[in-house]
């Protein structure tokens, strides 16, 4: 009985997939006209997977319109999906053989199992041939499309720190200032719940959201070299006293009502997280600076009205970390399956040169709160209603001393899901700091 | 479907049908659909526990290590106590509530139709649906709680332990004691009249029926709507996994839920196998076991007397 679900679930993953992408692509011109562009091919479809939700869904969908409508005869059909469960969907769709010709992903670990798998191609030539297309983004953002020296995916998109948001009215109805020190977020937590405001917004039930704020403590803490220690398979690196100590401090704003009641129960997929701090029923919010557009979308006045502040993760006295240290994804990332054809392939190709972050999706993406990932995208800044977000996403961006890129990201699919469970464990409180660091110590080199 | 294969497998051998040729070919097309996506899956299933995948890549053989693996793991004795947890509260709330429902709209009054009609709603609904719903209702800051200002309704339901549990309890119950009321409905139609007659005349009241001639005549009915119970509590996965994931931490992860997480967000297929292996052996368990607590060949008669 179970194992038909199992086998069922591969063949539906599969099989939607396939049936998805069909149907979309029967919209949009297939004929007329003869393009310079194609790129040596004559004609053919490739298919694209990427993520739903505003602002990114629109964009993406653009950026296929744009390059449609100049390739008439090579086109491209998106098939979207919600965030978590792409992350499923996807590696599922790969190891059925049915990925799509572009995939959409995080890089780093995730990344490193398709190319331990052969799923992906190998892009380094071609970057080497169109360095051009290299050239223009911002360095920082090859590191996790490399994989054992080599590139196997085009950096996308946008750079998206973590930063600390926060509401200003909430702020003001206590009469105090943003918090600088670890020691100051511990000292507004009851000054909140007095008051009958939540410190802090959580959408605890997604469990990377969790994650986010260990990866901050762990470096003002410790330094970027503690969990760099578990990443390179050290042994009983979670141990450190660091990273006993981070999570400690962890438990203890926990336990003294530091988030909102029922945060274990919120998914961060349905913004229900964002709405908190936006409806004032939270007064802070550690997240993706791509919550910023959907902030603005969604939250009325809230953003266009200057009520949200930002800022980068506060200090920890006596902590290792450099105050400029950052996490988050350093851009996204697409990849072009080994499975796919010739002619899909230079068509992705093709894509990546010519349509990917070119001048007109920089200028949604800047439209929409977010940096691209792109050289010289701080000039384009100025303009921009959101000018001021702008120039200090890009200045925690370009001025981090170190940018990690999230942890779950960056490790093996099988030690993300391990380490995502326990840091479930240890948000509800059933798991001490040293349990935490026992179980995880099990995992590493896996 | 069930219940149509253990009636027709009750009568083996009695060619009532008239002709004198065998119907086993009717059975044919069931049979081809059930090898197909019934066993073959599932000895492909077994053959998997004894292999190293990461759904991806390749697939090496690794004899017992997921075994090993799977059975040294703390997660599953937990994920076991969760699953037999949720299948005995849930068999606890609904028999009695669907024997009751079950008894009360067997009576032949109109009201009690358009009644029958209404309790039978949240069977059409798909799980998926009815976890985002109660998802969305039982919302500590912005469900039903905090909008009608119910201090009572606005618990953290999903997000404490036992809270969380009681949730998927009442849930489940609330999805599937229309169905189990539909089957005792028909089980108490079928109960022969003569029989209330005969108590009547003894001077029996309403209670008496019940529990002297209603209840007992039920016992097959208990039985079977009881497997269905126990045995469809093993797989609860969709409603579980949309309502809470599996969480809070690991209080609501159930067999199914670890077996998919291990296999699909872990990557671990060879153990993800050895816990569906493990989960069609339960179910297959409790299955024979449930069939010999009802008891009793085809030949003893329920309607002794009537």
């Amino acid at each position: 009985m179970t194992s038909r679900r199992a086998f069922l679930q591969i063949a539906l993953a599969a099989g939607a997939g396939v049936g998805l992408a069909a149907c979309s692509g029967t919209s949009g011109p297939q004929a007329s006209g003869s393009t310079a562009g194609g790129g040596g091919v004559a004609s053919g479809t490739a298919t694209y997977w990427y993520l739903t939700g505003a602002p990114g869904e629109g964009i993406r969908t653009d950026t296929v319109k744009r390059f449609n409508e100049a390739n008439p005869k090579t086109q491209i059909t998106g098939t979207t999906f919600q965030n978590d469960a792409y992350k499923t969907k996807i590696k599922t769709a790969i190891g059925a053989g049915q990925a799509p010709t572009i995939i959409w992903g995080w890089g780093g670990g995730g990344l490193k199992s398709y190319v331990d798998a052969n799923q992906v191609e190998d892009l380094t030539d071609w970057f080497a041939q169109n360095s051009a297309v290299k050239d223009r983004l911002f360095p920082s953002s090859f590191g996790a499309a490399t994989v054992g020296g080599k590139i196997y995916a085009m950096p996308s998109e946008t750079v998206q720190p973590i930063v600390l948001f926060y509401n200003k009215t909430s702020f003001e109805t206590i009469g105090a200032q943003p918090p600088k020190t670890w020691a100051d977020i511990m000292d507004l937590v009851p000054k909140f719940n007095a008051k009958g405001i939540a410190p802090f917004s959580l959408g605890g039930q997604s469990r990377w959201t969790n994650m986010m704020w260990l990866e901050f403590l762990f470096d003002r803490i410790g330094g970027p070299g503690v969990f760099q220690a578990v990443f390179d398979g050290k042994k009983d690196a979670w141990s450190d006293p660091s990273s006993i100590l981070a999570l400690t401090e962890m438990q203890k704003l926990i336990s003294a009502d530091g988030f909102i009641k029922g945060f274990s129960s919120i998914t961060a997929d349905s913004n229900a997280d964002q709405a908190l701090l936006y409806t004032g029923k939270a007064a802070m919010m550690l997240h993706g600076s791509w919550t910023y557009g959907s902030m603005a979308t969604d939250g009325g006045d809230f953003v266009s009205g200057g009520h949200l502040g930002y800022m980068n993760f506060p200090t920890y006295d006596g902590g290792k970390g450099d105050p400029t240290d950052t996490v988050g994804n350093p851009g996204q990332y697409l990849s072009i399956s080994s499975k796919a054809t010739a002619d899909e392939k230079a068509i992705a190709k093709n894509f990546f040169a010519t349509a990917v972050l070119s001048d007109a999706e920089n200028k949604e993406w800047i439209d929409a709160g977010a940096i691209p990932i792109v050289k010289g995208s701080d000039r384009l800044l100025a303009g921009s209603k959101d000018a001021d977000w702008l120039k200090f996403v890009y200045g925690v961006a370009s001025g981090a001393k170190v940018f990690a890129q999230s942890w779950d990201q960056a490790m093996s699919p099988t030690a993300a899901e391990s380490l995502l469970d326990n840091i479930s464990k240890l948000f509800q409180l059933s798991i001490t700091p040293q349990q935490f660091a026992d179980n995880m110590n099990k995992v590493i080199g896996t | 479907m069930t219940t149509a294969v253990q009636r027709a497998s009750r009568t083996p051998g009695t060619s009532r049908v008239g002709g004198t040729g065998s119907v086993t070919w009717m059975a044919l097309p069931a049979l081809v659909f059930f090898i197909a996506f019934g066993v073959v899956p599932l000895f492909g299933v077994l053959g998997l526990s004894f292999t190293q995948w990461d759904g991806i890549g390749e697939i090496h053989p690794a004899g017992f290590d997921s075994w090993q693996k799977v059975l040294a793991d703390p997660g599953l004795p937990h994920a076991l106590q969760v699953t037999f947890l949720v299948m005995f509260l849930s068999w606890v709330v609904q028999t009695p509530a669907s024997i009751l429902i079950g008894t009360f709209l067997a009576g032949q009054h109109r009201y009690r139709a358009v009644l029958a009609v209404l309790y039978f709603i949240p069977l059409l609904l798909s799980s998926a649906a009815i976890a985002v719903a109660y998802k969305a209702l039982l919302d500590p800051n912005f469900g039903l709680g905090a909008g009608l200002n119910v201090g009572f309704l606005s618990q953290d339901w999903l997000g404490r332990d036992k809270l969380a549990l009681a949730a998927v309890i009442f849930i489940v119950s609330w999805q599937f004691i229309p169905f189990h009321s539909l089957i005792y409905q028909g089980g108490v139609r079928q109960i022969p009249r003569t029989m209330y007659e005969a108590a009547e005349i003894d001077g029996a009241g309403r209670v008496r029926k019940f529990w002297s001639i209603t209840l007992p005549q039920l016992k097959y009915t208990i039985v079977a709507s009881s497997t269905l119970m126990v045995v469809g509590s093993l797989t609860f996965f969709d409603l579980i996994f949309v309502l809470t994931a599996g969480g809070p931490g690991d209080a609501t992860r159930v067999l199914a839920l670890e077996m998919y997480k291990t296999g699909f967000q872990a990557n671990l297929m060879g153990p993800a196998s050895a816990i569906a292996v493990i989960l069609v052996l339960v179910g297959l368990a409790l299955a024979l076991l449930l069939r010999r607590i009802g008891g009793g060949g085809a030949a003893d008669s329920q309607l002794e007397g009537a």
